[in-house]
C-alpha cells in the first residue's frame, strides 16, 4: 500500500511538472512570436513554411482518404438507422453536422498526432541526444524560438486548414454513398449540406482543431526535450508522445464538446 | 611589452566557489580556478570527475547552486537572457560529437552563427565559412551533409563553426575522443595554431593525457568534483599526489571499503 501511494504521488508530481513545463513552453513560444521582432530575433518565416509543408501539405492525401471513409461510414450507418422511420433524407443533416463539429477535427487531430507529433518528439529528442539543442543555445539561438515557435504557428495554421478540407471531403464521402443508395445527385446532397450548416458548426470544429494543434505540439516538445538514454530513449519518448497526445485530444474533445454544444 | 605582460596576467575566465548539484547529488564541490588571456587551459579527469559538468556551467547551459563564473569580467550567473545573448558572440564551442545540425549542409552549419548575430549578405557569409573551412583543412566540403563526414572531419567542421565569429573564448569538449592517434594529433596542432593565429583563450576538456600534455599551458585536474591540482604541465607531471599519479599512470582507483556500509548496501538494512 505504501509503495502504491508513493508511486501515485510520484506520478502526480511528474504530471504537474510536465504540465508546468508545457505551459511555460507555450508562453515562451507566444512571447517569441509576438516580441521576437522587437528583440531582433524574430521567428523565421522559412522555418514556419517548412514546418507547415511537413505537417499540413504532406498530410493532405491521407486526411482526404480517412475523412472520405468516415463520411461514407456515417452515411452507411445513418441510412440503415433511419430506414425504419422513413427519414433517410435526414442523413444529410446528420453527416454535415457530425463531420463539421466532430469527426473532421478528431480524425485530423489523431492523424497529425501520429504523423507529426511523433516526428516532433523524434526530431527534438535526437537533437537533444546529439547535443544539437546545446549547440543552438551556445550559438545564442533560443531553441524555443528556433524550433518550438515555428512548429506552433505552423500547426495552428495547418490543422484548421486540414479540418476544413476534412469537412468537405467527409461530406463528399457521405454524398457518394447516399447518391448510390437514394439516387440523390452529389450536387443536390452538397447543396443541402451547405444549407443546413451554420457558421457555428464549422467554428466548433475549427476551435477544437486549434486546441488539438496546441496539444500535439506541446506534448511532442516536452517529450522530445526530456529525452534521455540514446536511441532507445528517443523511441520510448516517441511512443509516449503519440499515446499521450491522442489520449489528451480525445479527452479535450469530450470536454470542449460539452461546453460548445450545450446551450 | 607592457601590453604583452598585461595580456598574460588578465584573467578572462574566473570561477569562484562553484557548487553544483544534479538532483540531490552534489557534482562540483567548491571549484576555484582562472584562465588567463591567450592561455590554453586543459581540464582533465576520469569519467565521473565532473569535467563535462564544469564545461556545461562555463557555457552557461546550467545554473549553479552557488558560486560565480566570470567570463571576460562579467558574471554569467547573474546575467539576463539578453546579456547572455550578447556574451555568446564572444564564445565558440566545439562539442564532443560535433553537434552539427543534421538537416543542414556543413556550410550552412558554419554560417548559422553569422546568420543569427550579424546582418552580412549571403555572399560574405559564404566566403567567411569557406575561410574557416580552409583553416580546419576542410576546403571543398561545404556542400556535404554532416552524415557524409568522418569522425575527424565532423570535429573539424564543428571547430570551424565554433570559430566563425572569431570568438575571444573557445571551448573544446574531448577533441581526441573516438579519433585515431594521427587525426587526434592533427587536431591538437590545429588548436595550437588557432591560439597563435587568432589569440584565443582556449579551454579544452579531455581525458587524453598525450593530447593534454601537448597543447596545455596549464592543466586543471578534477576528481570527484574537486580540483586536485591546477598548474603547468611540469607541475602536474611532478606532483606527488597519489590520485594524480594514478590518473597519469592509468592505475585503477583504490576504493576504501567500509564493511558495515558494504553489508548495509547488500542487505538494504541499516547495520
Amino acid at each position: 500500500m505504501k509503495i502504491f501511494v508513493t508511486h501515485l504521488g510520484r506520478v502526480f508530481i511528474q504530471a504537474l511538472e510536465e504540465l508546468g513545463y508545457a505551459f511555460m513552453l507555450f508562453i515562451e513560444s507566444l512571447q517569441w512570436i509576438v516580441l521576437g521582432k522587437y528583440k531582433k530575433q524574430s521567428v523565421r518565416i522559412e522555418h514556419i513554411f517548412n514546418e507547415a509543408m511537413n505537417i499540413g501539405v504532406r498530410a493532405v492525401p491521407i486526411v482526404s482518404v480517412l475523412c472520405f471513409a468516415v463520411g461514407m461510414m456515417l452515411a452507411i450507418q445513418g441510412l440503415e438507422t433511419l430506414k425504419p422511420y422513413g427519414a433517410q433524407s435526414q442523413v444529410v443533416t446528420g453527416i454535415a453536422i457530425s463531420v463539421t463539429r466532430e469527426f473532421s477535427a478528431l480524425i485530423v487531430g489523431i492523424l497529425v498526432a501520429g504523423r507529426s507529433g511523433s516526428a516532433i518528439t523524434a526530431r527534438i529528442g535526437t537533437m537533444q541526444e546529439s547535443q544539437e539543442i546545446d549547440a543552438l543555445r551556445v550559438i545564442g539561438i533560443d531553441p524555443v524560438r528556433y524550433l518550438a515557435a515555428p512548429m506552433l504557428i505552423a500547426m495552428l495554421i495547418t490543422m484548421p486548414a486540414l479540418t476544413v478540407l476534412g469537412d468537405f471531403i467527409g461530406m463528399l464521402g457521405g454524398a457518394v454513398y447516399t447518391s448510390m443508395e437514394l439516387g440523390m445527385s452529389i450536387k443536390t446532397y452538397m447543396d443541402r449540406s451547405f444549407s443546413v450548416l451554420v457558421f457555428y458548426d464549422v467554428m466548433q470544429g475549427l476551435i477544437k482543431s486549434a486546441i488539438f494543434a496546441v496539444i500535439i505540439v506541446l506534448v511532442g516538445l516536452i517529450n522530445g526535450f526530456q529525452v534521455k538514454g540514446g536511441a532507445e530513449g528517443v523511441g520510448h519518448a516517441t511512443t509516449r508522445s503519440v499515446v499521450m497526445s491522442i489520449s489528451l485530444i480525445v479527452i479535450a474533445d469530450m470536454i470542449f464538446t460539452y461546453f460548445l454544444t450545450r446551450s | 611589452m607592457t601590453e604583452k605582460i598585461k595580456q598574460q596576467t588578465e584573467d578572462v575566465i574566473q570561477i569562484e566557489n562553484l557548487v553544483t548539484h544534479y538532483g540531490d547529488r552534489q557534482i562540483l564541490n567548491g571549484i576555484n580556478f582562472s584562465v588567463k588571456k591567450g592561455e590554453i587551459m586543459v581540464v582533465m579527469g576520469g569519467s565521473g570527475s565532473g569535467k563535462s559538468t564544469l564545461l556545461r556551467y562555463l557555457l552557461g547551459l546550467n545554473t549553479p547552486t552557488s558560486g560565480h563564473i566570470r567570463l571576460l569580467g562579467k558574471d554569467i550567473t547573474k546575467m539576463t537572457a539578453d546579456e547572455m545573448h550578447g556574451m555568446r558572440k564572444n564564445m565558440g564551442v566545439a562539442f564532443q560529437g560535433g553537434a552539427l545540425f543534421g538537416s543542414m549542409t556543413v556550410g550552412e552549419n558554419i554560417q548559422l552563427p553569422l546568420r543569427e548575430h550579424t546582418r552580412l549578405d549571403e555572399n560574405t557569409m559564404r566566403i567567411m565559412s569557406r575561410m574557416k573551412l580552409e583553416v580546419v583543412n576542410l576546403a571543398g566540403f561545404e556542400d556535404l551533409m554532416p552524415s557524409q563526414l568522418s569522425g575527424g572531419m565532423i570535429k573539424r567542421a564543428a571547430l570551424a563553426r565554433a570559430i566563425v565569429m572569431d570568438p575571444k573564448l573557445l571551448f573544446f569538449d574531448e577533441p581526441s575522443a573516438g579519433l585515431d592517434p594521427v587525426v587526434a594529433a592533427e587536431l591538437d596542432e590545429l588548436i595550437l595554431r588557432l591560439r597563435d593565429a587568432m589569440n584565443m583563450t582556449i579551454v579544452v576538456v579531455t581525458h587524453e593525457l598525450d593530447s593534454a600534455f601537448k597543447i596545455a599551458d596549464r592543466i586543471t585536474v578534477l576528481d570527484r568534483g574537486e580540483i586536485l591540482i591546477c598548474g603547468t604541465v611540469d607541475e602536474v607531471r611532478n606532483s606527488d599526489n597519489e590520485r594524480i599519479h594514478n590518473l597519469l599512470n592509468r592505475k585503477p582507483r583504490q576504493e576504501i571499503v567500509d564493511v558495515d556500509e558494504y553489508m548495509s548496501r547488500l542487505t538494504g538494512q541499516n547495520m
